[in-house]
């Protein structure tokens, strides 16, 4: 398994110094400029109001939806991705045992599209 | 040599984490960390060779799973004080269902260390040659179709409850149906009238529509709004000359 | 010197090394890229475009970044500090950590791995973190909605490259990047795969929110969208990692549809560029599209982008899988991978 350890530190490599360059890049600009805060300053931008009411509150529960429908999918992907580089092993069979397993899906795609769960305004 | 103290490394940071989702008392913070437990988790998964397993729990977990969790915590107003107020009441459950895990997990690791000949029993042995994810397919498809087919099931299971769940009619007004939009042509919406100079609506035969503003709230998108618009036009271009 | 290289520490050196290689030309690539989009956008609109910094404007990057680095950091007074900044540190390295796994030329990759599709896969699934931190912590209204678009757009939209990234697979039947593109040898994907092509490019172009999807900043609506609290170089790594993502988008269809480093034809005119110069053309010339579209088509409506997604580009790309594996199976093209 030593190989594949090989094959993965360049990708830790990477990770730590591009995340690296990104945290000296924000860390020099905070060094680098004078820093004078004040209150209306540092108030959100609201198109020059007063800030009223926090903006961290309850939204459309049709986002949650999205996010479940794309972990379903997502799921369904991940499924997917060892079929491919297998198909022509496994033949007609595994390519019906894929069938049956979207076919179960798409009856639950056509639900939702039907039932307008994709449907924004 | 290396590899051990990896997977040292890596499994501390995951349980100093997990330990982290626990006790953290901002919620957004919990989830931060659980997913940095997702990433030692996977960098596990790498070091016992199962590469395809990794980038699956990374894509599933943290790129879809967790994405919806900060979703929950971020967006939905809870109040966690309260939130705490009930741990005391749950913890003797949380404590039994823990002992429980506990006592099973214990079960199964010494079985596997009382009985060496444990590991020859695997259905399914890893074949020595070929890639990790190939090794899955030649197992997922054919030979366990049946748990493949309920994993869909399960699937669509859930895509169903959480529209129950989550969806509530409402009421459409403007609806967008490209089709009725592609069809339209000129001719639907313009009429380009000769008007008589002095001639009023009633004798060249254009009636008012009064039904237009009831028409917009359920097609706004059908066109023909008024004929009346162009007709002025027209009338006003005569008018001219 | 050949000796040192062998030993622990003389890789590790190589990595570090390799890695450099890499991404100084890239950080490089995504400076010159915002120029290159200005230069683009000026000669469509019959404009100069910046020509004042150096010959051509070819300095503005540079002074650009200096004018970045000499401002304040304003820190709004409800915003999360530690996640505040956090949010562009985790923006830019998720859009430079993927180019580990690209390679460039047969075998010229700092990290080949067998999974290399997943890991950008996985890679771009994760760039929505950058976004929804970000409007977390500013705790502004129009931060948050902006995340919030942003976060649904880039995941509706996951699904349907996910289905073409199998498809493309179906045909090189490994998972290995390398692999992908050798596939490609006598005909480039985007041939017999056009429609996934398509889909493919104008999918990435929502996954990086650039236009015609930019709403998470439509600028007449939620002023900035997610970044409207952001200064200083907080703000310009939101705007080099859509730069960066933008590379990688374009990397990324350069290796799945267009034959990565293989020249159009295998005989003498083209061959006589190197592998890396044509994967540089053809990664220029999607990147040209990017800003192409940009200058030529008006934003999307929120509920148009959805349904496209969700309603067009799903059924479609899950269509074509099935008709490409049914496809391969019948004609026995499918690959036999080791």
């Amino acid at each position: 398994m030593h190989s594949l350890l090989g094959q993965y530190l360049p990708i830790l490599v990477f990770m730590v110094i591009a995340g690296g360059i990104a945290l000296a890049l924000v860390l020099g600009s905070l060094l680098a400029a004078r820093q004078k805060p004040y209150a209306e300053k540092l108030s959100a931008y609201e198109c020059g109001f007063d800030p009223f009411g926090d903006a961290r509150r309850r939204f459309d529960v049709r986002y949650y939806l999205v996010a479940i429908l794309f972990i379903i999918f997502d799921l369904e992907v991940a499924f997917l991705f060892p079929w491919t580089v297998r198909l022509s092993r496994l033949g007609w069979y595994g390519f019906w045992s894929m069938m049956g397993f979207l076919a179960i899906l798409t009856v639950g795609f056509i639900y939702e599209w039907r039932k307008g769960a994709l449907e924004w305004e | 040599m290396i590899a051990a103290a990896a997977f040292y490394v890596f499994s501390a940071i995951m349980l100093a984490a997990a330990t982290m989702v626990v006790t953290a008392r901002n919620p957004v913070h919990s989830v931060l960390f659980l997913i940095l437990a997702f990433f030692n988790a996977a960098a596990l998964f790498l070091l016992a060779g199962a590469e395809f397993l990794a980038m699956i729990l990374v894509i599933v977990y943290v790129g879809a799973v967790a994405v919806l969790f900060l979703f929950v915590v971020m967006m939905l107003d809870i109040n966690f004080v309260q939130f705490r107020e009930g741990f005391q009441r749950y913890a003797p459950i949380g404590a039994t269902v823990g002992a429980v895990l506990l006592i099973e997990l214990t079960m199964v690791l010494t079985g596997w260390r009382f009985l060496p000949e444990a590991p020859q029993w695997r259905s399914a042995p890893i074949p020595a040659n070929i890639s990790n994810t190939a090794a899955l397919a030649e197992q997922l498809y054919t030979h366990n179709i049946l748990l493949f087919q309920l994993a869909g099931l399960l699937l669509l299971v859930a895509m169903i409850g959480a529209i129950v769940l989550t969806l509530r009619e409402r009421r459409m007004p403007r609806r967008q149906i490209i089709r009725v939009q592609l069809e339209r042509e000129v001719r639907d919406t313009l009429e380009i009238l000769q008007v008589p100079i002095f001639a009023g609506t009633d004798e060249i035969g254009i009636r008012m529509r009064k039904a237009i503003s009831e028409d917009r709230g359920e097609a706004a998108h059908e066109g023909a709004e008024s004929p009346m618009l162009a007709a002025s036009h027209a009338q006003s271009e005569t008018e001219g000359h | 010197m050949a000796a040192f290289f062998q030993t622990p520490l003389g890789e590790l050196v190589r990595i570090v090394l390799q890695t450099l290689a890499i991404l100084v030309p890239l950080l490089l690539a995504v400076a010159y890229a915002t120029w290159a989009e200005r230069k683009v956008l000026a000669a469509i609109q019959l404009r100069k475009g910046p020509n004042v910094v150096g010959a051509f404007g070819l300095l503005q990057p540079f002074a650009d970044a200096l004018k970045m680095l000499m401002k304040e950091t304003i820190i709004p007074a409800g915003a999360n500090r530690v996640l505040f900044l956090l949010a562009p540190i985790v923006s830019l390295t998720l859009a430079l950590m993927a180019w580990a796994v690209v390679p460039v030329n047969d075998g010229w990759a700092v990290a080949n791995i067998n999974v290399g599709i997943l890991y950008l896969f996985a890679i771009s699934s994760l760039g929505v973190y950058g976004i929804i931190i970000a409007g977390w912590a500013s705790n502004s209204k129009y931060a948050f909605l902006g995340a919030l678009r942003s976060a649904a757009q880039m995941v509706s939209y996951e699904v349907a490259i996910g289905f073409v990234i199998v498809t493309v697979l179906l045909c090189a039947g490994s998972l290995n990047l390398n692999d992908i593109v050798l596939a490609q040898k006598h005909i480039w994907f985007c041939v017999p795969l056009l429609p996934m092509f398509v889909i493919f490019f104008i999918s990435g172009l929502a996954e990086t929110n650039r236009s015609p999807f930019d709403l998470p900043e439509g600028e007449s609506e939620i002023v900035a969208g997610f970044f409207v609290e952001y200064s200083a170089l907080a703000f310009a790594l939101f705007f080099l990692g859509e730069y960066a993502n933008m590379l990688l988008m374009s990397a990324m269809t350069t290796i799945l549809f267009l034959g990565g480093w293989l020249p159009p034809l295998n005989i003498a005119p083209f061959t006589w560029l190197p592998g890396p110069l044509w994967f540089i053309l053809k990664l220029f010339a999607c990147l040209f599209v990017f800003f192409w579209a940009r200058a030529t088509f008006p934003r999307y409506r929120y509920d148009q982008l959805m349904r496209l997604g969700w309603k067009v580009f799903l059924p479609a790309s899950l269509g074509w899988l099935v008709l490409t594996a049914a496809v391969l199976l019948a004609t026995g093209w499918a690959p036999h991978g080791a």
